[in-house]
């Protein structure tokens, strides 16, 4: 193995075509399908071009063997419910796996439940059994601040962050960890946990999405599930938006997902109500503005306005 | 003299690159790794000690190559093996199982005679090491 490794530096190419290396390992398709199907996010997109591009980068520094260690790829994702976290984690695992940080580009999610164990001596096997199914690809730790409760000093969180940590450190090569949550209590999670904040290379801040930027995604939804929103109902959807931001419990995407299931629902219910009807695909497909304007949400705007 | 049970056992003993490999075969298969270890190698002593549980789901042999040097670090006086277990209907069995830990010194088998009745005599082998007793057999403490 040393003889080809040495070989291998032996013919390390003096010149490399930047160009030809990038369609090589094909993470140019991923990046524009990031784009594509991602609606906003720009300051993500931006972080992840400029991930991958030192990723590149790193790989033919490799080549040549100008550097030898693994770099460290440990990421943190922070921003409100619904902001895409999880969608982005699957694509980075993708790109990993094209330039070959990772070996097999797999993505396990798990949430405190998974790590942490019921009694004592229950954590450390948890924790490792779901550390080695993710070994050559991601872990995905969703709510990662619930690991630690500060409240609770005997809590067994801190036994699986140990174990975490080690392995965050000893085996860079085999895993990455993505710890993702919201943007506050994540800061806590960080400064209560000093270990986890240095070995994290990248921060990464999901944003909010604006009106419009919800409306798309809306539209994109809907168009996967082939519906279409009629130009009145497109209105009242808008106005629908505007409203449901100002409620509690509020989660960007996800409401919207919810939202427009609710809204399929109330199609189906008035489709089937008038029975002798006879309806053509146009129909099946256009959500009419009755079925935005019966939600709750309008008539819980009313009564508190 | 060299115990020699389960695959590639007469081969010089796999590096751990190679063991990788092979572990990497069988999860590609679908097949749960398991480790496990004895001090006890009579041939038909086939109940070893299981460390920890068997692995399942896994995608990478990194998990398994990390038990190992756990399994390593605190029985590496001792036999160690990985056995692959095919749970696919008709198989449900194991398919794979290769040693990839032996003791520093192996004593080898004596040959026991038995004098039986008349002229005959019965025959059987007793492994050198298990005359001491479980966990000292190897130079263990």
């Amino acid at each position: 193995m040393s003889a080809l490794a040495q070989a291998d530096s032996g013919a390390a190419p003096e010149r490399i075509d930047l160009r030809r290396e990038f369609n090589e390992v094909g993470i140019g398709e991923i990046l524009d399908q990031l784009d594509r199907d991602l609606v906003g996010l720009k300051p993500v997109k931006t972080r992840i071009r400029e991930i991958a591009a030192l990723l590149l980068i790193e790989r033919i520094r490799k080549r040549m063997s100008l550097t030898s260690d693994v770099p460290t790829l440990h990421m943190s994702f922070t921003g409100n419910p619904g902001t895409g976290k999880t969608t982005v984690a699957l694509r980075i695992a993708a790109i990993l796996h094209k330039l070959g940080f990772v070996r097999r580009g797999h993505v396990v999610s798990v949430t405190r439940d998974e790590l942490v164990g019921q009694y004592i001596g229950h954590t450390a096997p948890k924790t490792k059994e779901i550390l080695k199914k993710a070994m050559g690809g991601v872990l995905f730790i969703d709510e990662a601040y619930y690991l630690h409760r500060p409240d609770n000093e005997r809590d067994y969180g801190q036994e699986a962050i140990e174990i975490l940590l080690q392995v965050m450190e000893s085996q860079r090569e085999d895993l990455v960890v993505i710890l993702a949550g919201y943007g506050d209590r994540m800061d806590k999670f960080f400064a209560s946990n000093p270990g986890f904040r240095s070995r994290i290379a990248h921060h990464i801040d999901f944003p909010d999405y604006s009106d419009a930027e919800l409306f798309s995604i809306a539209d994109l939804m809907l168009q996967e599930m082939n519906y279409k929103f009629t130009p009145d109902s497109r209105e009242a959807f808008v106005r629908y938006i505007e409203l449901r931001k100002t409620q509690p419990l509020f989660s960007n995407a996800r409401s919207i997902r919810n939202a427009l299931d609710r809204i399929r629902l109330r199609q189906a219910n008035r489709l089937v109500a008038d029975l002798d009807r006879v309806l053509t695909a146009d129909d099946i497909m256009a959500i009419e503005p009755s079925d935005v304007l019966a939600s709750r949400v309008f008539s819980q705007a009313q009564v508190t306005s | 003299m060299r115990v020699t049970q389960g695959c590639f056992s007469f081969l010089p003993d796999l590096t751990d690159e190679q063991i990788t490999a092979q572990v990497q075969y069988c999860l590609e298969n679908g097949w749960a790794v398991n480790i496990e270890f004895t001090d006890d190698p009579h041939p038909r002593n086939t109940y070893w000690d299981m460390w920890g549980l068997p692995m399942f789901d896994l995608r990478d042999a990194a998990g398994v190559m990390m038990e190992l040097t756990e399994c390593r670090k605190v029985y590496g006086d001792r036999y160690i093996r990985l056995s692959a277990t095919d749970s696919s209907h008709g198989w449900e069995s194991v398919r794979l199982s290769f040693i990839v830990n032996r003791p520093k010194n192996e004593p080898g088998f004596r040959l026991e005679r038995q004098e039986m009745g008349g002229r005959s005599v019965r025959y059987t082998t007793k492994s050198y090491a298990v005359d001491r007793p479980e966990g000292q057999r190897y130079g263990g403490s």
